[in-house]
């Protein structure tokens, strides 16, 4: 599918250099047209979008508390639906309004069928507050409360989402915009609750040069700790440049050797990481072949 | 129509007579009520609503918030503890701007667990930029929520209305009430600033201090701008249905001597205190509060002044007297009663007026 040239996020925003977020956000906008309305809780997208009176954005953004994203896109999609109107209603959070503080409304909208489409780009932490960890850092990774490094696993927000049978759940990666596009296409083709996870490389949060975030999207999805994947009424395919990396990986050591947020893992950890990773490529693989 | 039931019942007929588009909702006692009635509404057709059965509190205000971003009616209810685990969400909705329509049953704070009536709920909400009535009959129950949604709605206002009734000594009797068919008295929504797909912008975005002074001058200039729009709405209301309401009412007032004044189910009570009070040779009056927020001052001149809050600012003291303190400098007798669900009966009432000193605090069952 080709992307249009239109643009929802002009250009000069407030985001950090090489910030994925804001270019998940321009192919996730692109994919929607104009006929949008973007639901935003607390996160750098916040700031992303500008100062009032200014906006960077050419679709409505309605900014929520960060807890509530979700029940305000449930009020809102319900709203346009009474009223006849097909506007696309997107949430997009970060990882912490998502998998933390978030996941209450995320699940009761999911759990009622509510037709929007939840976007979390996640940077594996409060980046809008200052890099805190969040339920999604990943284990070993330093942040400012996890100086030492964390020493728990990611959560497993996908399966948490898998749970809720919602229509159409798939994954994404910054560094890959045209399989992002695809699937934000095809999530808004079919009504009902959708759920997206991007996964999106944060220059300062993961401490790499900025011009570096589509190597380091890549660096994920070829060691196979970011598998490119969505699952359409109940059907996982594996999409993209995961199809090779289920057969041939790279090792996560050279991911996780890149970027200054690992400095403190240890080799047990790196080990742990490494088996997680075979672990969830083993488990979706049985999936696609139908043995689960 | 003439009909009988409970204040919930009451505020669930209101709510479908006045046709909301949206309503989200959490169960919670006293309220509940509230919410299946509505439930039943809509599973039966009597009400052509979406209705959200969120998952909490602080979702049932965010949808409603999400649903009038839009431009559509809203409405919600809740008590106590819902309530103030909606706080955040109601600072959002009066910031938005956004008219939504929420009946709150008082209800006591944990812990102990209690669920009596207290007006702490509602009134530790004052600074959200909510307007908050509070209603002493069934009827009252009924038309005060038909006209929140027109002044809440009304561009002049634009701000949430909570309409406060108390835990089951209000949301459980039973007494005979009229409803009415609002048609024109409630206009349709037209939110000035619901998403428009044509015009996009930001809303809620990061403001600058200077602007966002400016924009919470315009919800205090909203609050009073309600006043009017108060009186305007009442006065229609009385024209077409013939049912009377003021910002406070007055019992006896004109030449008595001493007044009390309360909010709720207290504030009816102390009529008949007030008869039994004259009957003694008391020279006693009662003025109930309707409204909370805006805070809209009695004339008290020469009166002494006895008020009976059914909440506490702890480290403070009653809040009613306090305010009508600041606001008029009477030196009001404050009664702290009925914590709790706590009893107190006319009889009760009428004792603290014999009592009363001037300036001092009284918790009735404790200091006795
Ligand atoms: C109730 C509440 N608690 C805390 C905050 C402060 N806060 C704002 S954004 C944020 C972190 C956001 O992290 P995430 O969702 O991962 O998005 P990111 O900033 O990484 O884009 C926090 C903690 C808040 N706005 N509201
Ligand atoms: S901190 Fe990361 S996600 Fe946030 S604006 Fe900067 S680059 Fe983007």
């Amino acid at each position: 599918m080709a992307i249009p040239d239109e643009e929802f996020l002009l250009k000069t925003t407030s985001a950090c250099a090489g910030c994925p977020s804001s270019l998940i956000l321009r192919y996730v906008t692109k994919a929607a047209g104009a006929d949008t309305v973007l639901v935003i809780p607390a996160c750098c997208t916040s700031v992303i979008q500008g100062v009032y009176p200014t906006t960077a954005m050419n679709i409505p953004v309605y900014n929520v508390a960060f807890a509530s994203a979700a029940a305000v896109a449930s009020g809102m999609s319900e709203a346009f639906r009474a009223e006849g109107r097909k506007t696309n209603v997107i949430c997009y959070a970060g990882d912490g309004g998502t998998i933390d503080i978030g996941i209450q409304a995320l699940s009761g909208a999911l759990e009622r069928g509510t037709d929007f489409l939840y976007i979390c780009y996640d940077n594996e932490a409060y980046s809008n507050t200052g890099m805190q960890r969040s339920g999604a850092t990943p284990l070993g990774a330093m942040t400012t409360t996890t100086p030492g490094g964390k020493k728990d696993q990611k959560k497993d927000l996908d399966a948490i989402v898998a749970a809720h049978n919602p229509v159409y759940q798939a994954t994404a990666c910054a560094a890959y915009p045209q399989d992002l596009y695809n699937k934000v296409e095809k999530a808004l083709s079919i009504p009902g609750p959708k759920f997206m996870h991007v996964l999106a490389p944060c220059p300062p949060g993961w401490r790499f040069p900025s011009e570096k975030t589509i190597e380091m999207g890549k660096l994920a999805v070829k060691s196979g700790l970011w598998v490119l994947y969505e699952r359409e009424n109940g059907k996982l395919s594996i999409t993209g440049a995961s199809k090779a990396a289920m057969k041939k990986r790279i090792p996560v050591e050279d991911y996780l050797s890149v970027q200054g947020r690992f400095r403190k893992i240890t080799a047990a950890e790196t080990a742990e990481v490494q088996k997680t990773v075979e672990d969830t490529i083993a488990r979706l693989q049985r999936e696609v072949d139908g043995i689960c | 129509m003439l009909t009988f039931g409970t204040g919930n019942k009451a505020v669930a007929m209101a709510v479908r007579d006045a046709k909301p588009v949206v309503v989200a909702a959490y169960p919670i006692t006293p309220q509940t009520e509230i919410v299946e009635e509505i439930a039943n509404f809509v599973t039966d057709g009597s009400l052509d609503a979406r209705y959200i059965p969120v998952e909490s509190e602080h979702s049932s205000m965010a949808a409603c918030i999400g649903a009038a971003a839009t431009g559509v009616r809203t409405f919600t209810a809740t008590s106590s503890h819902g309530l103030v685990y909606m706080c955040e969400m109601l600072h959002m909705s009066a910031g938005a701007r956004l008219p939504i329509v929420m009946a709150n049953a008082n209800r006591a704070l944990g812990p102990g667990w209690n669920i009596g009536a207290e007006h702490s709920d509602s009134i530790s909400m004052r600074d959200t930029g909510w307007l908050q009535v509070y209603v002493s009959t069934v009827q009252e129950a009924y038309d005060a929520t038909v006209m929140a949604f027109r002044i809440a709605e009304h561009t002049d206002v634009l701000l949430p209305v909570m309409i406060n009734l108390d835990g089951f000594l209000l949301t459980h009797i039973t007494q005979t009430f009229e409803t009415v068919e609002p048609g024109d008295f409630i206009p349709p929504t037209a939110t000035p600033h619901a998403i428009d797909i044509n015009n996009p912008g930001g809303y809620g975005t990061l403001t600058p201090g200077n602007t966002h002074f400016k924009f919470r001058h315009d919800i205090e200039r909203g609050m009073q701008a309600s006043v009017p729009v108060i009186v305007e709405t009442e006065a229609d209301f009385a024209r077409r249905f013939g049912r009377e309401y003021h910002l406070y009412e007055e019992y006896r007032c004109e030449d008595a001597d001493v007044v009390i004044i309360a909010m709720g189910t207290l504030g009816k009570e102390m009529e008949v205190a007030v008869d039994i009070l004259r009957d003694e040779g008391v020279a006693a009056g009662a003025i109930r509060m309707r409204w909370f927020r805006p805070f809209i001052v009695p004339d008290l001149d020469g009166k002494e002044v006895v008020v009976i809050d059914r909440d506490y600012s702890f480290g403070f003291g009653g809040v009613v007297a306090n305010e009508l303190q600041a606001k008029c400098g009477c030196k009001p007798f404050s009664v702290i009663a009925g914590l709790g669900g706590q009893e107190v009966t006319y009889d009760d009432i009428a004792e603290f007026v014999r009592i009363r000193c001037p300036g001092k605090e009284h918790w009735f069952g404790v200091d006795d």
